[in-house]
């Protein structure tokens, strides 16, 4: 089953998100199929994000946070997972570049460093492969001692890829990641999430409806109702959602009638 | 249209007018605070320019290596003071920062999620940092009395610079609190969610990044402390004693420099040696207040990258 390139990595199931009283996002059941990139696009408001943040139950550091119904990954319920153990394999892009403000090095080395790795010539290993796979290594490998907040948004983003990298994760949460960068960092980082494809599965919100279009595989459509409550209006493989969708409001959001 | 044009040549003067009004105003205005400023920092030159005028006479080598001899006539120098004031400083620091950073951390790391699980824990928060605001208003000699009651005679310490570092870690802990809160306030929260997302526990997160990134705050916060600690006397009289031996361990009594200062201008006839300490004071305090400068400025800048 895990051989299949198309298993599910998470299956969400009636997830309801609620900040005290007000509902966010309702009733939401969808497929993540591994090693797949699905994109998240909707108008603002309406839970992307929230949505995202049950991946690796980030919305519980938010106070007054209450989740209900059920995200499993790999066939397991993430609240009976270790929330370390969670978080370490499910990564983390925010929307603006977060890199801490230590060396280049120490950033990339921060997750291994938080998990117990000491030593030296280990921790070189995994900065020098982390920095490859996010395509930074050649800019900043004589330069590993600067300070990472000295380097340019695209490069602090794909920095922030790098460091999530590190710890190994299957997953990465995308959540706008190119919004805060200009259009060459943006393709940039779009090239490198198509590199990452097929060794972890990301799930990208976006409010870009080309990146949407040409970098994933599978596209959920999300809508505000009436009561602003966030729901899943359409599922389905990128082209059908952009070429025939189902539903009519998915075409009018798509050909940029809302939203 | 002839009326027109009169009424708008008759507004023009008027406009005219009100900007030579107004002209006029910005320019008292100017004058005015030009003066408050030179005033005041004529004050200040005038008072340091007064003391070391008159301390700096009596300043030799043998005044800065000599101890104090005592006596109406104020016999000696000043050299136990000196060290004295450093033993009291480190003493009271150490005393002072954990304690205060600790408290900080907690109050804006923990607090939050502390006050909204417990309603007994959400009125102790309230208290505390409703105690913080009162204690850092209250006069120094209070917490001298506190000092003088708790250590000297109930614990039994003496007169002695553990009884006075204690005091004096009460008295700068709520600045150290404060300043330390803020610059915990000013992380980032996008750091903290950075270091969460990688499975970071909240302690490693605390000690790893926030911890690192407030340091220039925190810093300024324990160097205002020391700061304090220099320049109080009122609390250290009834706490330290006054003796003018050098401690030999943190249960022997001493004498701060300001404490010397004030016991050499009260009860001896060496005015001018009072001037003499009082200078060497000031030297320091602008000293110490140069190096926040310098240690601030190069946190700050590589905190914020810039090196």
């Amino acid at each position: 089953m895990y051989a299949e390139s198309n298993h599910l990595k998470f299956q969400v199931e009636n997830l309801e998100v609620f900040y005290d009283d007000f509902r966010a996002l309702k009733n939401v059941t969808l497929p993540i199929k591994c090693n797949n990139i699905t994109s998240i696009i909707g108008p603002s408001g309406c839970g992307k994000s929230t949505f995202l943040r049950a991946f690796n139950r980030m919305n519980d550091l938010i106070p007054n946070v209450s989740t209900h119904g059920i995200v499993a990954k790999d066939n397991k319920d993430i609240i009976n997972i270790d929330i370390v153990d969670l978080r370490k394999s499910v990564g983390m892009i925010f929307q603006r570049p977060n890199p801490f403000p230590k060396s280049i090095f120490d950033n990339v080395a921060y997750g291994p460093r938080a998990h117990g790795i000491k030593s030296m010539v280990e921790l070189e290993d995994i900065v020098e492969k982390s920095l490859k796979q996010a395509i930074l290594w050649e800019e900043v490998k004589d330069t590993l001692d600067k300070s990472a907040l000295a380097l340019s948004g695209g490069q602090q983003q794909r920095l922030c890829i790098a460091r999530a990298l590190a710890v190994n994760p299957d997953v990465l949460l995308m959540d706008e990641p190119a919004s805060a960068l200009d259009p060459i960092a943006t393709l940039k980082i779009e090239d490198l999430i198509q590199e990452l494809k097929g060794h972890v599965t990301i799930i990208i919100v976006t409010h870009n409806m080309q990146q949407a279009a040409r970098a994933s595989d599978f596209t959920a459509f999300f809508n505000m109702d009436e009561d602003r409550a966030g729901y899943l209006v359409e599922y389905g493989e990128t082209e059908k959602v952009f070429t025939f969708p189902e539903k009519k409001i998915t075409e009018d959001y798509i050909s940029g009638r809302f939203g | 249209m002839i009326i027109d044009q009169a009424q708008s040549s008759i507004t023009k003067a008027k406009n005219k007018r009100n900007l030579k009004r107004q002209n006029t105003f910005q320019t008292l205005g100017y004058i005015l605070v030009w003066i408050c400023g030179i005033t005041a920092v004529a004050v200040v030159f005038w008072i340091i320019g007064y003391v070391l005028s008159q301390g700096l006479q009596v300043i030799n080598l043998e005044f800065l290596t000599t101890r104090p001899a005592g006596g109406v006539s104020g016999e000696g120098g000043m050299s136990t003071t000196i060290v004295t004031t450093l033993y009291l400083v480190v003493l009271t620091i150490v005393i002072a920062t954990p304690l205060g950073v600790g408290a900080a951390v907690y109050l804006v790391e923990y607090a939050g999620d502390a006050s909204r699980e417990s309603k007994v824990v959400a009125f102790l928060v309230k208290a505390a940092r409703i105690g913080v605001e009162i204690l850092a208003g209250v006069p120094s000699i209070i917490f001298g009395l506190f000092g003088f009651a708790l250590f000297v005679s109930y614990m039994k310490l003496g007169f002695s610079l553990l009884s006075a570092s204690l005091s004096g870690a009460a008295l700068i802990l709520p600045t150290i609190i404060r300043t330390s809160e803020e610059a915990l306030l000013t992380v980032p929260r996008s750091y903290r969610e950075g270091s969460l997302s990688l499975g970071a526990t909240k302690w490693h997160t605390i000690f790893n990044v926030v911890l690192p990134t407030a340091i220039p705050g925190i810093v300024t916060g324990i160097v205002l402390g020391i700061g304090r600690i220099i320049a109080e006397t009122a609390i250290f009289w009834v706490t330290l004693g006054g003796s003018y031996f050098l401690p030999k361990s943190i249960m022997n009594s001493g004498r701060s420099m300001a404490l010397h200062v004030y016991m050499l201008a009260s009860e001896t006839r060496a005015f001018d040696k009072a001037m003499g300490t009082a200078s060497i004071l000031i030297i320091i305090i602008i000293l110490l207040n140069l190096a926040i400068n310098i240690i601030s400025r190069r946190l700050t800048a590589r905190v914020s990258g810039k090196r």
